[in-house]
């Protein structure tokens, strides 16, 4: 069996379509309280350019390749643990007057999330 | 099977189980409720993505063999580095210096982007004109966004100071936009090989990048601070439209599907965000606000009549309603937990307390909501302006702390000012104004607000976290004295 992946042409542009439908479908429906933290997690979705920094640095075969894709992944890496951090903290927040007020203090973590890096 | 053909089925499988949960986590991210699970499905995600790319090895052509162990060992001081710095600097931040932090993170995603296909370029691999241009484009909106957040960051974080606008600088950006772009299009129609490949021109492509981050600095230089929401919108739009163009280059469908998602998500914020100002987004980006001539308001009556912290806090105090409108005073001045102290103080004594959220209130979208979710404000006392503007009204007192264009009465009545059309919050409609700020100096949009003259309305000068002690101290000090 074959599992290498191609993409060309038209099939490339249905998946834009439909992705960009789903985006701006899933996003509509979000209050104007959660607009930070939205953007800070879509912001964090778009760290999944570290996968292809990892694919561009796996297969450098120059120096100068080297380091552009050593960039690339520590931008990535960057963009996606940090988005997660942030958001992570901003949503832990997030509270009813009816749940007992713990107060969220800076740098609250919850020990059971995955470190990323 | 060959070991080749096992880790493509296992990047293909996590790469199509990470853009399921990408979707299904900011799905859940719509609600206050499931929001914080919402993160950690997506974070997932990512992470079961990151790993299955270690397969790649099995899977690299023979040019970058010889190089895998170094490539690895690269690889890893990369990931531990990038991520162990932003998790650290996320995690330890202050929130009220959450804007410029997603600018930073954000200018990374185009950075990376843009970095990809530098090694596509440098390498000529792109096998034809469509994938050539796909790269080129790739290339442009994410170096634009690399440059133009770090300039956000910069003007966030209080680096740069001013907007710089200098004249003729429209017509000079054009020219370095026209500029990039022919570079790209020598790249795409000129410098091709006999089989269409890219011929070797390092020279050009170093060229190419850098017009590409010159035009992100000069674009985002005039931006004031107060259209940060939009600006830090966009460049999150284009690091994703970025992102998934580098995605069908690479032939990798999660990079595509997660990068559009946060394009589309992110144009619609967009639109938001310069829907609540009543602008174009071209309007935002392209028209210096507030550096066209003074405008002079015609019919401004009254004075300017200062009170002290402890009145204010009294008279709310036996007020029977209070609504508090926070703008970017407050966070600057970090009061929003010493507001929240006062808050409770009134709520203890049976005053009905509300918050009213203006739009673009802050230096992002909904920057305030954070904030005040931050000092332990629960949501469901903080209104947006559509829920709460009718209430105005009926109000004995509004509080306006560290906010100024957003609610100038101007934007309602004066046809001449540059804010007219803009859907403010209706303060002056309350029994009482109280106006928390710092001096007499005019907002963001540099006009005279005419609500400060107001018959109805006083000023309480200072610092909002100093003011915000003396109004704690003057209530708590009436508590005292009844129990003395």
């Amino acid at each position: 069996m074959d599992f290498s992946i191609q993409i060309t042409g038209f099939v490339a542009l249905y998946i834009f379509m439909l992705a960009a439908f789903a985006g701006w479908v899933i996003i509509g429906h979000v209050p104007a309280i959660l607009h930070t933290p939205l953007m800070s997690g879509s912001n964090f979705v778009h760290g999944i350019v570290v996968v292809g920094g990892m694919f561009a640095l796996l297969n450098a075969g120059t120096v100068q390749e080297q380091a552009i894709g050593f960039f690339a992944v520590l931008l990535g890496a960057g963009n996606a643990a940090g988005g997660y951090a942030v958001t992570g903290r901003m949503l832990a927040m997030f509270q009813t007057s009816g749940q007992k007020t713990h107060h969220a203090k800076r740098g609250h973590t919850k020990a059971s999330h995955p470190k990323k890096g | 099977m060959t070991m080749t053909g096992i880790a493509q089925l296992i990047i293909g499988a996590t790469d199509l189980a990470a853009a399921f949960l990408f979707m299904y986590g900011l799905k859940r991210m719509s609600s206050p409720v499931t929001a914080p699970s919402g993160i950690f499905v997506a974070g997932v995600g990512m992470l079961v993505a990151v790993l299955a790319s270690f397969f790649y090895v099995f899977d690299v052509g023979a040019a970058a063999q010889p190089h895998l162990v170094v490539n690895v060992g690269l690889c890893v001081l990369a990931l531990i580095l990038g991520g162990g710095i932003a998790w650290w600097a996320g995690r330890k931040v202050a929130m009220t210096a959450m804007p410029q932090m997603v600018a930073i993170y954000n200018g990374m995603g185009g950075g990376a982007a843009g970095a990809i296909a530098a090694v596509e370029l440098f390498g000529a691999k792109a096998p034809g004109m469509t994938q050539l241009v796909v790269t080129l484009l790739g290339a442009l909106i994410g170096s634009i966004s690399l440059s133009g957040s770090l300039i956000a960051w910069a003007k966030l974080q209080g680096v740069i100071k001013k907007p710089l606008r200098i004249r003729g600088q429209q017509y000079f950006n054009i020219l370095v936009l026209l500029g990039t772009l022919a570079v790209a299009g020598y790249l795409v129609f000129v410098a091709q090989g006999a089989s269409g490949q890219l011929l070797p021109m390092p020279q050009l492509i170093y060229l190419f990048f850098g017009c590409a981050l010159i035009y992100g600095i000069l674009m985002t230089l005039p931006i004031g601070g107060a259209d940060m929401p939009v600006v830090i919108s966009i460049y999150n739009a284009a690091t994703g439209l970025a992102v998934g163009l580098e995605g069908f280059v690479l032939g990798n469908p999660a990079l595509m599907i997660a990068g559009m998602v946060v394009g589309a998500a992110g144009t619609l914020l967009t639109l938001l965000m310069a829907q609540a100002m009543n602008r174009s987004v071209a309007n935002v980006l392209f028209t210096n606000f507030g550096g066209a001539p003074k405008h002079k308001p015609s019919h401004i009556k009254g004075s300017l009549k200062p009170t002290a912290a402890a009145d204010a806090g009294i008279f709310m105090r036996y007020a029977k309603s209070v609504i508090i409108i926070p703008g970017y005073g407050l966070a600057a001045a970090q009061a929003q937990q010493k507001l929240y102290e006062f808050v409770k103080l009134l709520l203890a004594a049976h005053v009905s307390v509300k918050f009213a959220i203006h739009p673009v209130a802050g230096r992002m979208p909904g920057q305030m909501d954070v904030l005040l979710a931050e000092a332990g404000v629960p949501y469901d006392l903080i209104f947006q302006l559509d829920d709460i503007n009718e209430e105005f009204k009926t109000t004995d007192v509004a509080l306006v702390i560290g906010a100024n264009d957003v609610v100038n009465p101007a934007a309602r009545t004066d046809k001449g000012s540059p804010i007219y059309g803009m859907p403010i919050l209706n303060a002056d409609q309350a029994k009482q104004v109280y106006v928390v700020k710092r001096g007499q100096g005019k907002g963001y949009a540099d006009i005279v607000n005419a609500l400060f003259y107001a018959d109805n309305c006083n000023m309480v000068y200072g610092d909002a976290a100093a003011v915000m002690t003396m109004m704690i101290e003057a209530v708590r000090g009436l508590g005292a004295k009844a129990a003395a």
